[in-house]
């Protein structure tokens, strides 16, 4: 079940991509998708997918394998194309069937709804494949250190983050032990209502919130035993510098909303 | 009631990148009554092992039997296996959640469907056996409870589920000395006085010198040695060839003897050691 997940999975490569700046990756992305949201026609949405291909074909990543991140969404996806289509006020009218009147805005703003999702999906999902979650907070925490300065702490969210990060593969590893635990005596895990399975969790989660606050205190001590203190004159292991290839990306995404612009204009 | 495991394999992520054979080619008869000693270094298989002997995983191939049902099969029923083989993980306090001592204990029991009475004298068992005060520690909440304490709450959880078959991952791992005596001491005599089969995975040569009457030494996912401690003991330089070692005892024996001592040889309790040297000095000198 979670193999299916590719949005927040990490495809280690070298490419461009992969070695462009974190912070450089995350702004694009932020303005691929304002410039996804732009479009509102057809053709628009095409120069949008043309360019997300080629940037994952630089990238070295299958675009089936990303596309195959979508399917779980799949549900939200028509979710919202049902609802755009019932509830879009229009003007002309496709066709009526009883006191449903199907118009020609409500399909439009439907099926843009529908792709703009797709690509938010596929946009994000570029980025944190060949970008690892390290490098991901690192980037994060650059850009919102200038909020420090009203008393934002950027520094103290991207460690949470990091960490949070690192313990998803040993929180997976416990349950499994402490489900294959219960499970020896005898616990059952797969059949009855919903209301008995909610009851059956309750072996399984009161020891992981345990080991999670023993552990949480365990490596907040190793921190402070390192001298670890959050925030001001840290230097730090790996310097995020920009290269050439980040302008190389940042003039691809300016030339895309430039078209994306200027198309907009001359056919809508 | 015996577990005969044939030509048993496991591979882990199959397919995937990662694939790794953590058993390869298992095959063992584990008898009624008999007190196991299951050896081996890290990532031996020795652990992938005993979960296969209560059906927690299914063999890639091969064939394991517990009392005639073959685990293998889909439409055995996995509880009635768990109910004759316990397993006791490796730190199994990690596994504790209920409110009180007794109500963590009459988990396993619950979940067979026993009535109120049975789990009741099912709970006073189980604590009398890992020698916890009923009285005392029943309404407490386990987390109060100290390390060893709650290693012993533990292992009776599983013991109120009243296994034929016993089977231990490293009982004593990250115990002091004494705690480490303790569950040792209640193994053993559990072991005596209910006759049950036992099998102990563990690191400790000594622990196992001290208890097993059979020893397996696993390496590679494939079992090295199976035999008698007396026999396996004395094979110290395949046993240091695979990352293992001898107990004391057998060391200390053999170092005995290279200096010329008359020290019998395959004796492997530090008992044993402890005559042979009373019996030199009791004859009161050198020999050679």
């Amino acid at each position: 079940m979670l193999n299916d997940i590719t949005l927040g999975q990490y495809f280690p490569g070298n490419s461009p991509i992969h070695r462009m700046d974190p912070r450089m990756k995350l702004i694009l992305t932020i303005l691929y998708i304002v410039g996804v949201f732009i479009v509102a026609n057809l053709p628009g949405y095409a120069i949008a997918l043309a360019f997300l291909y080629i940037v994952v074909r630089v990238s070295g990543i299958k675009f089936s394998y990303l596309a195959k991140g979508v399917k779980p969404l799949r549900f939200i996806i028509i979710f919202t194309f049902i609802l755009n289509l019932f509830f879009v006020q229009g003007e002309t009218p496709i066709f009526t069937l009883g006191f449903f009147t199907l118009t020609k805005e409500a399909l439009n703003n439907a099926i843009y709804f529908a792709l703009r999702l797709i690509f938010l999906v596929m946009g994000t999902s570029v980025l944190t494949l060949t970008t690892s979650p390290v490098q991901l907070t690192d980037g994060l925490e650059r850009i919102m250190h200038p909020l420090e300065k009203i008393h934002f702490p950027a520094h103290e969210l991207a460690m949470m983050m990091t960490i949070a990060l690192r313990f998803i593969p040993t929180l997976l590893e416990e349950t499994d032990k402490i489900q294959k635990a219960q499970m020896a005596r005898g616990a059952d895990f797969e059949s009855g209502n919903l209301i008995a399975r909610a009851k059956a969790m309750i072996p399984l989660l009161v020891p992981l919130f345990v080991s999670s606050f023993r552990r949480a205190n365990e490596l907040a001590m190793a921190m402070e035993a390192r001298c670890y203190r959050g925030g001001d004159k840290r230097t730090r292991l790996r310097e995020l510098k920009y290269t050439k290839l980040d302008l190389y990306g940042a003039l691809a995404v300016a030339a895309f909303l430039v078209i994306i612009v200027a198309e907009g204009r001359l056919l809508g | 009631m015996s577990i005969v495991i044939e030509h048993l394999n496991y591979v882990y992520m199959q397919g995937g990148p990662y694939e790794t054979k953590a058993l390869d080619d298992v095959s063992l008869t584990i008898h009624d009554g008999e007190f196991v000693g299951l050896i081996g270094h890290t990532g031996s298989g020795k652990s992938t092992l005993v979960q296969h002997l209560n059906g927690l995983i299914l063999p890639t191939s091969g064939q394991i039997t517990v009392d005639g049902m073959d685990l293998a099969d889909k439409n055995t029923d996995k509880r009635a296996i768990r109910r004759r083989v316990g397993l006791v993980f490796q730190y199994p306090e990690n596994q504790l959640f209920e409110e009180t001592v007794a109500k963590d204990i009459a988990f396993g029991p619950k979940n067979l469907g026993l009535d109120e009475e049975e789990i009741d004298r099912r709970v006073r068992t189980a604590m009398r056996r890992v020698a916890l005060d009923y009285d005392k520690l029943s309404q407490r909440s386990v987390f109060e409870l100290s390390g060893g304490q709650m290693r012993r709450v533990a292992i009776a959880g599983v013991l109120a589920m009243e296994p034929q078959t016993l089977v231990l991952d490293e009982p004593c791992a990250g115990l002091d000395p004494k705690g480490r005596e303790e569950i040792l001491g209640l193994i053993s005599d559990l072991h005596r006085e209910s006759g049950a089969t036992i099998v102990m995975v563990s690191h400790s040569m000594d622990d196992v010198a001290a208890l097993a009457e059979r020893v397996i030494v696993m390496n590679h996912g494939k079992v090295a040695m199976d035999g008698a401690p007396r026999e396996v003991f004395s094979r110290g330089e395949e046993l240091r060839a695979i990352g293992l070692d001898v107990p004391q005892a057998v060391e200390l024996a053999q170092k005995l003897r290279e200096k010329g001592f008359d020290v019998p040889e395959g004796i492997y309790k530090i008992e044993e050691v402890r005559a042979a040297v009373e019996a030199i000095v009791g004859k009161g000198g050198r020999h050679a």
